[in-house]
């Protein structure tokens, strides 16, 4: 039972550093129906801005405001240079599009940058934290504490954000509807530019978290792979949405991959370990079953 | 002008039935016929067989599998490669366990088992739709090469999973020199693409772009969409899986389930959108391109650096190599988002008057 | 009148071509599938960053091989199997003429081109990774895993470790903890073996790939509490494995890595939590090889380094692909020795000088690669030479060897890699070449 509870925590946790990547992709998606493959190229741009700043000889405060101000103007461009241009496409040519913007980043980053892995250091060791080893003998770790507490502050903000600032009302409205947006004065591309502004923050936030956990480097970009199935249970267009389906999604595989492999050990015979590849998108098809939008997703209506 | 079609009287059923109604473009398919089979054979090198004709055909097979299920029929899948595992695989097995088994049919056997796995992943499209069941096929995706990964005996207990595929023996004949192989591959292609363009206007096709545009309009209509949506599910793993028997034993001649990674996928993708979606021709077209757009960066960029004595690293050039390809995509998409085959289709247009335009 | 002018332009013609061809002749030609990019990138820099620079060094020093200008040509693979052939049927015809054996530093593309490099008579290198049956060079004339395979490793590894627990590993818990790929599963029936022969309980976990989520196997190794984890990772699983260890209060110094999972790209990211970290390797790092030192000075000083990033020169990969090169360097010279002093080497004739190579300490000192990479000496039913592995400790900042040269059990590994073989050798149709008559 304490094992239990020790997979659940630490499966909890890690849903959290999923839902950090997902959150990108949701507001994206909210505010302009554009589904950004580029969100895990973003999150490396991201990591690899504050790493290469700091060998630089930037103090790590800085380099993480440059890595914001270079994500902004990223953001910017990547409204006025691409999507600007594809408006009025099908959602699937703006999706390519976003795939071919995650092979630009991908070559760019490292040019700029470099591309031998690193480590980001943020000063919080990702060791048990001894209180709670000595006495309930749980391996709970500082790290992914300070990251819960990072995202919960991020998804807060988000929040406030979205309901009482101007700018987050004329976002809702922009993601209601487009036209009506448009027709009562609100600027369309501004908002665009201020959205992919805010998802490169969060691109920030993300590959600060993932790099000091990881080490910065190409592997970042697999990140997009783990907030897929997060998106589908917790709805494109939810950030509520978001942190539960990363939530759901932790817990879930962490305890799969240790509970399940030998349940299909005794069936098949053999070793089968490793189902965290497969596991959420699975899991995220049954939740489909139930649900067609993810759990807070908008319902969809089909008109005639 | 050139490509006139008015003065072409149809004056039987048949003749207004037949693939190509238009005689230039029933003349154009028979001399590309001709050159592909007669005269390429005579000319291309090795490097181009085995290198770039051979791959080139294969995908442009899987990205014609995608597209009748993409471009035709409307659900979006990221998951081609891995059917394309279940054709290599099942090719395999059909092979090495039933003795004596012809090649060719455990081709065609290979393409049944991928629809048949094509069916049961193309299950959730019955409710679910758009982006939704993009991710959704990534289960497929991810799932199918873990299995293989995981049950030993789909790839003979080898101790590392890897699987060497059989000579290719047909009518006792064996397959080796690339141009044998090309010849057999093109073969395939042929037959399979020209099924394929008569489908999409059979009634099928044409339920399947009921459903694309509109799927309650279609139902409301009469067109059942479980089957209609299944087929085209199969129809597409059939394909994905031929093109993958293909890929390990005309092309590769080794695989592992992690070769036929995500990233595979996405090139396919990459290759319909680009060609054109809804498009048996934009298949080649976006195949073609999407494969010697690299190499062609390849030969090109180093060439370039040193041109222009730019001090770059082999790793920047490397670098410079995937943003171009992705600054590119994006140009096109921007410039032409219907794809290569729309081009094709303007040339027509301009053909019909050319050289007299007034 | 006409005839004869004709014959006249037909000689003038063929002395052109034969000139030509003499001058071709004269230079050994190097097909390189290299990869700088994508998620292994890093890595691969490092490595064919020494490769190249070896060669050049070759050049630059000693004016060739025995005066034998070495020329290259680079293609990227992206570690991708597909763009691999590609490259590898761009660079064929040019190798027909002459080539050095051709290194991928990938299993995949390694794999699919056995067969093939077989066919067109190019040697295939593999050092330590590939198909670790080509070590019975009977069934695999053209491929090389040279130096040492995964299962000696693995064998090596586990007699370091038992060395450690005083001489026996009796009711010892080994966690081995793997890439779920090729790569990863390939040591598993040797571990398997020298569990029941050593009465350790083995417990295998594998990660899926790209490996960089741990989470649940380091909780199931906390509960396990093994005395040692065996780990394959490669990429960034590497990094995840030792920040995770971290993270359940694992010690590092009871985690031993393979030689893809030791390297400076896998410590450096894990920051602090590397240390004490171990892992095996079949070269040493460092500058104070004088090799390594000389190429710096040398190749480096005449500004044709291969290498943006100088710092990479000394760490494990960038000395790999350095040992690497020697050893291909070394077959040609075996083979010039056979064939002609002087002369390009063809794929055959190179294949001859990498089945009977003998480098022997002596010679290492004489190209300055003391303690660089084991002895090796080849033979037609052993393609790999050596089997034989260090230990090495990362400290902090660098890596520093802790043990001597480790031999597997080779007893016990050769004879599943002859059954393997064989079982391939059946399944192709193929009769294996009498590794008696060979010499």
């Amino acid at each position: 039972m304490q094992f239990f509870l020790e997979v659940l925590i630490s499966g909890l946790l890690s849903g959290v550093m999923y839902a950090l990547v997902a959150l990108g992709f949701v507001l994206i998606y909210k505010a302009s129906g554009v589904f950004n493959f580029a969100q895990g190229a973003m999150v490396y741009l991201a990591a690899l801005a504050v790493v290469g700043c700091m060998e630089k000889g930037a103090p790590l405060w800085l380099a993480i405001i440059l890595a914001f101000v270079i994500m902004t103007l990223f953001g910017i461009a990547t409204e006025k240079f691409v999507l600007r241009k594809l408006v009025n496409q099908p959602p699937i040519t703006l999706f390519m599009a976003t795939i071919g913007l995650a092979f630009f980043i991908e070559g760019l980053a490292p040019i700029v940058f470099g591309s031998e892995p690193r480590a980001l250091d943020l000063g919080i060791v990702d060791e048990p934290i001894p209180a709670i080893l000595d006495a309930w003998d749980m391996v709970i770790s500082k790290f992914d504490l300070v990251a819960a507490g990072i995202a919960a502050l991020l998804v807060t903000t988000l929040a406030l954000f979205f309901q009482y600032t101007r700018i987050g009302r004329a976002l809702r409205a922009v993601a209601d509807d487009h036209q009506a947006a448009l027709s009562i004065g609100i600027p369309l591309q501004h908002i665009w530019a201020i959205v992919w502004g805010i998802a490169g923050f969060v691109a920030l936030v993300a590959g600060l978290m993932w790099g000091a956990r990881n080490g910065v480097q190409f592997a970042l970009t697999f990140t997009a792979l783990k907030a897929l199935p997060v998106l589908i249970i917790g709805g494109f267009t939810s950030v509520p949405g978001a942190i539960a389906g990363g939530l759901i999604i932790g817990a879930s595989e962490k305890l799969a991959e240790i509970y399940l492999p030998p349940v299909m050990q005794s069936m098949f015979g053999g070793n089968f370990g490793g189902i965290e590849g497969w596991f959420p998108y699975v899991l995220a098809l049954f939740f489909l079953l139930v649900r067609p939008e993810g759990l807070f997703g908008e319902k969809h209506i089909d008109r005639v | 002008m050139l490509y006139r079609e008015a003065g072409q009287f149809k004056t039987s059923y048949a003749a207004d039935q037949q693939l190509f109604p238009i005689r230039q473009d029933r003349i154009g398919i028979l001399i590309l016929l001709a050159v592909v089979f007669l005269v390429i054979p005579g000319f291309a090198s090795d490097y181009w067989f085995s290198a770039i004709l051979i791959p080139f055909l294969i995908f442009s097979l899987a990205a014609l599998g995608l597209n009748i299920l993409t471009g035709y029929a409307g659900q979006l899948s990221l998951g081609s490669a891995a059917f394309m595992a279940v054709g290599a695989y099942a090719a395999y097995n059909f092979q090495l366990r039933i003795d004596g088994i012809p090649i060719l049919v455990s081709f065609v056997c290979a393409g049944l088992t991928a629809a048949g796995a094509g069916i049961l992943f193309g299950l959730p499209s019955l409710w679910i739709k758009g982006f939704y069941l993009a991710v959704a096929t990534l289960a497929a995706q991810f799932f199918i090469v873990w299995c293989l990964t995981k049950f030993p005996w789909l790839s003979n207990y080898s101790s590392s999973g890897v699987i060497s595929t059989q000579p290719l023996i047909f009518f006792g004949h064996e397959f080796t020199s690339p141009q044998e192989k090309y010849l057999l591959v093109l073969t395939i292609v042929a037959v399979m693409a020209l099924a394929a363009k008569n489908m999409v206007r059979s009634s099928t096709g044409r339920a399947w772009m009921a459903v694309r545009d509109m799927d309650v309009a279609a139902s409301v209509i009469g067109i059942r969409l479980m089957p209609a949506k299944l087929l085209a599910f199969a129809v597409s793993a059939f394909y994905c899986g031929v093109a993958g028997a293909l890929y390990a034993f005309c092309y590769l001649g080794s695989v592992e389930p992690d070769g036929f990674s995500l990233d595979m996928s996405f090139r396919i993708l990459f290759m319909i959108i680009i060609g054109g979606v809804g498009s048996i021709l934009g298949s080649f077209l976006g195949a073609a391109f999407i494969l010697l757009l690299p190499i062609f960066l390849d030969i090109a960029l180093p060439w370039v650096a040193s041109l222009l004595g730019l001090p770059f690293s082999s790793a920047t050039v490397s670098h410079i190599q995937v943003l171009v390809f992705g600054a590119l995509i994006m140009f096109f998409l921007i410039v032409e988002p219907h794809g290569l085959a729309r081009l094709w289709q303007i040339t027509k247009e301009k053909l019909r008057l050319w050289p007299f335009p007034h | 009148m006409f005839k004869c002018r004709m014959s006249a332009l037909t000689a003038a013609v063929s002395i052109a071509l034969l000139s030509q061809a003499a001058i071709a002749a004269e230079e050994q030609f190097f097909p390189i599938l290299s990869y700088r990019i994508g998620p292994y990138g890093a890595n691969g820099q490092s490595f064919f960053g020494g490769f190249v620079d070896y060669l050049n060094y070759v050049n630059l020093k000693e004016n060739g091989i025995n005066g034998v200008k070495i020329v290259w040509e680079e293609c990227e693979t992206e570690y991708n199997n597909a763009k691999g052939i590609e490259c590898y049927e761009r660079l064929k015809d040019k190798a027909k003429v002459s080539t050095g054996p051709i290194h991928t530093m990938s299993t995949g593309v390694a794999y699919a081109l056995i067969d093939k490099a077989a066919e067109d008579k190019i040697p295939l290198a593999m050092m330590g990774y590939g198909r670790t049956d080509a070590v019975d060079g009977s069934v695999f004339p053209y491929a090389f895993p040279l130096v040492t395979t995964y299962q000696m490793q693995a064998s090596a590894i586990l007699r370091f470790v038992k060395e450690k627990e005083k001489g026996s590993l009796e009711g010892k818990k080994i966690v081995y903890l793997y890439h779920d790929s090729a790569y990863g599963k390939e040591p598993i029936a040797a571990l398997q073996e020298e569990a029941k022969i050593n009465k350790f309980e083995l417990t295998l976990i594998p990660v899926a790939h790209p490996g960089n989520e741990q989470g649940a196997q380091w909780l199931k190794i906390r509960q396990e509490n093994p005395d040692y984890v065996v780990f394959w990772g490669w990429g960034v699983m590497n990094q995840t494995a030792i920040k995770a260890a971290q993270k359940i209060g694992f010690s590092r110094d009871k985690m031993v890595g393979s030689w893809w999972a030791g390297s400076e790209e896998d410590t450096v990211p894990a920051g602090d939590a590397a240390k004490g970290y171990m892992s095996a390797t079949w070269n040493v790092a460092g500058k104070d090889v004088p090799l390594i030192a000389d190429i710096e000075k040398v190749v480096y000083g005449a500004g044709q380094g291969n290498l943006g990033d100088t710092s990479k020169i000394g760490t494990i990969l960038y000395n790999r692909g350095v040992s690497a090169a020697v050893l291909s360097i070394e077959a040609i010279r075996k083979a010039q020795e056979k064939y002609g002093k002087g002369k390009a080497m063809t794929g055959e004739q190179v294949r001859w000088g990498m089945e009977n190579l003998d480098i022997s300490d002596a010679r290492l000192k004489e190209i300055g690669a003391t303690d660089l990479l084991p002895e090796i000496k080849t033979s037609c039913d052993n393609h790999e030479g050596s089997g034989k592995i260090k230990i090495q400790q990362w400290d902090g900042t660098q890596w520093v060897v802790v043990s001597g040269w480790i031999e597997g059990n080779k007893g016990l590994i050769h004879p599943l890699f002859k059954a393997s073989a064989e079982q391939y050798a059946k399944e192709k149709g193929m009769t294996p070449r009498d590794c008696a008559k060979e010499m």
